[in-house]
């Protein structure tokens, strides 16, 4: 289902259109409400009549993370405090958190991409929502509350964790969409295959997101829990979750452009990248009056294709997030992505999804562990055959990342399972 | 005369072992027999022991990762010579061994829990060379 058919199909060149003057009102804005844009833009020598296309955003500053941080709390607000109506943060794991500031037309807005992304993934009025990200500061809990609502559907504001609830209150209030993170589904999935509950649910979908997960890790989800699993992309920074939805054929996330535009740089030369090459993943927002960002590089890898998607949306996709800088781990000298881990674990089939990766520097080299929780139907009574299946792992991983790690076979559950952003490194290097 | 005995993935890490020994102590499960086969971080635990069915459901509910898989048990007098005898018939009928632990009893007689890649195949080159073998109500029955 389509939720908002005349935004969502538009012809591509009155979506430029529009994305052309929305573009040169957020530019107004900034200019003239925030002293930070301004002073960007002077610096630059780029004043608001420079901009007149989307092809003239190369013209335009970057933002990046450590500027929302100096800003701190409402420094890149562009609206006055009497008009923003909602404070979020993100969780700050590092220093100060990040803030974001909602107008009231934001919020319609967030709740509006939000509706999108359920009814592209075929819910309406007709469901009901058990909503399992936290409720808070972060974005997730109340950004999916008030789209179920907008949808219409009836809205179960859970929140995170207490899984013994959770796996209750679905059976009883017979939900039928889950939203929280993968890993969370994950747990919840177990715990339900535990407790031998799964027919007496009515759940048929659920929208995971907020943490980087791989298709292995959705058909994992999918087979479980006997869902369908979409993703949803989103950043504190541009709104929250709804800024890219899955569509029932999840072949790439459709992007909200005509509130958030897009583009791919590479993140060494800051040049724009050729169409459908891989870079980083850089957005403006274009309709937001609270805290519009220009040119936010949000530090993940992706790539997008223009085609029509076969759902008929006309709209932008972006691939399934391919890493993270902030995340990329330099071991050895060599790049390597929790994310790749990931996938070489999940093709195995005989290896749970549950990681977790140690590097450390012993005798002025870095060392790699990585330790996998071994799955009870695939533990065998032979020990040879089980170090075969650890070889195996590290002959993968070797040649996937290009490195030796060295895999570590440990019992079930004996990894920290989070609520929240899943924890899977710890680097106890001291190299800074 | 197939024998069920459960296997237990351990890390290495104290008191895992107490833990389990404890699980299976509580419940009145005693253990006949077992072995462990270890490598540098995991470990294998291989135990004979009254209620298999029973202890695999206490165990998983607690966690841990269990097995079970077939054995065949083999009783020989504690007399030099008598184990090659039997490695022998097994050897000709074409039966290998993946592994093997043995215990002695107070009767005097060794046990020889052999864990075969073909188990039927183990039982029936043993039994028609007349070696004795143990039956699994006797195992269990301390």
């Amino acid at each position: 289902m389509i939720w908002n058919e005349s935004s969502e199909c538009m012809r591509p060149d009155e979506m430029r259109d529009l994305q052309n003057k929305r573009l040169r009102t957020t530019v107004e804005r900034v200019y003239h409400n925030s002293t930070f844009y301004r002073s960007r833009m002077q610096e630059m020598g780029v004043s608001p009549m420079d901009i007149e296309t989307i092809d003239d955003l190369v013209k335009l500053p970057f933002t990046v993370k450590t500027d929302l941080r100096d800003q701190y709390p409402f420094g890149l607000f562009s609206a006055p405090m009497s008009e923003i109506v909602r404070l979020h943060a993100s969780s700050g794991t590092t220093g100060k958190p990040i803030v974001a500031g909602y107008t009231r037309k934001d919020l319609g807005t967030w709740s509006e991409v939000m509706a999108r992304t359920f009814a592209a993934g075929g819910c309406s009025r007709n469901d009901i929502f058990q909503i399992a990200y936290g409720y808070g500061l972060f974005t997730g809990g109340l950004g999916a509350h008030y789209g179920a609502e907008m949808l219409g559907a009836s809205v179960i504001p859970i929140s995170a964790g207490n899984t013994e609830k959770q796996i209750q209150l679905m059976t009883d209030f017979g939900s039928t969409a889950l939203c929280c993170t993968p890993s969370y589904a994950l747990y919840l999935a177990e715990a339900i295959q535990e407790m031998g509950v799964r027919d007496k649910l009515k759940l048929r979908c659920g929208f995971f997101g907020a943490e980087p997960w791989t298709e292995e890790m959705r058909r994992e989800i999918e087979n479980k829990l006997k869902i369908k699993a979409f993703d949803i992309f989103g950043l504190t920074e541009i709104i929250g979750p709804g800024v890219a939805y899955d569509c029932e054929a999840q072949s790439g996330m459709h992007i909200n452009e005509d509130h958030f535009l897009p583009e791919i740089i590479n993140p060494q030369t800051l040049q724009p990248v050729a169409p459908g090459e891989i870079g980083e993943l850089v957005f403006t927002t274009i309709t937001k009056e609270g805290m519009p960002v220009i040119r936010y590089r949000t530090k993940d890898l992706t790539s997008l294709t223009y085609e029509t998607c076969s759902c008929g949306r006309t709209s932008v996709r972006m691939h399934k997030i391919m890493g993270r800088s902030d995340d990329m781990l330099i071991i050895r000298g060599v790049n390597v992505f929790p994310s790749q881990i990931e996938s070489v674990l999940l093709e195995f089939g005989e290896a749970a999804p549950h990681y977790h990766i140690f590097v450390d520097r012993a005798n002025n080299t870095d060392t790699f562990e990585v330790h996998v929780e071994v799955r009870p139907e695939n533990f065998s009574d032979d020990l040879s055959s089980m170090l075969n299946l650890r070889k195996r792992i590290e002959a993968r991983i070797q040649s996937v990342v290009g490195i030796h790690a060295q895999v570590k076979l440990v019992e079930p559950r004996s990894i920290e399972r989070s609520t929240g952003k899943a924890k899977r490194v710890t680097d106890n290097r001291k190299l800074y | 005369m197939i024998i069920q005995q459960l296997s237990i993935f351990l890390e290495n890490k104290t008191g895992r072992l107490t833990e389990v020994t404890q699980v299976l102590g509580q419940a009145g499960i005693n253990l006949s027999a077992f072995s462990m086969a270890e490598s540098s971080d995991f470990g294998i635990m291989r135990v004979i022991l009254s209620d298999p069915e029973k202890a695999q459901h206490l165990l998983t509910e607690k966690g841990f990762t269990v097995t079970l898989s077939d054995v065949v048990c083999l009783r020989v007098p504690n007399t030099p010579g008598t184990l090659s005898q039997a490695l022998l018939v097994l050897s000709e009928a074409g039966v290998s061994i993946e592994y093997m632990y043995a215990f002695a009893r107070k009767d005097d007689a060794a046990l020889v829990v052999i864990r075969a890649n073909d188990t039927q195949r183990c039982i029936d080159a043993l039994q028609s060379s007349n070696l004795n073998l143990v039956k699994a109500s006797e195992m269990y029955d301390f």
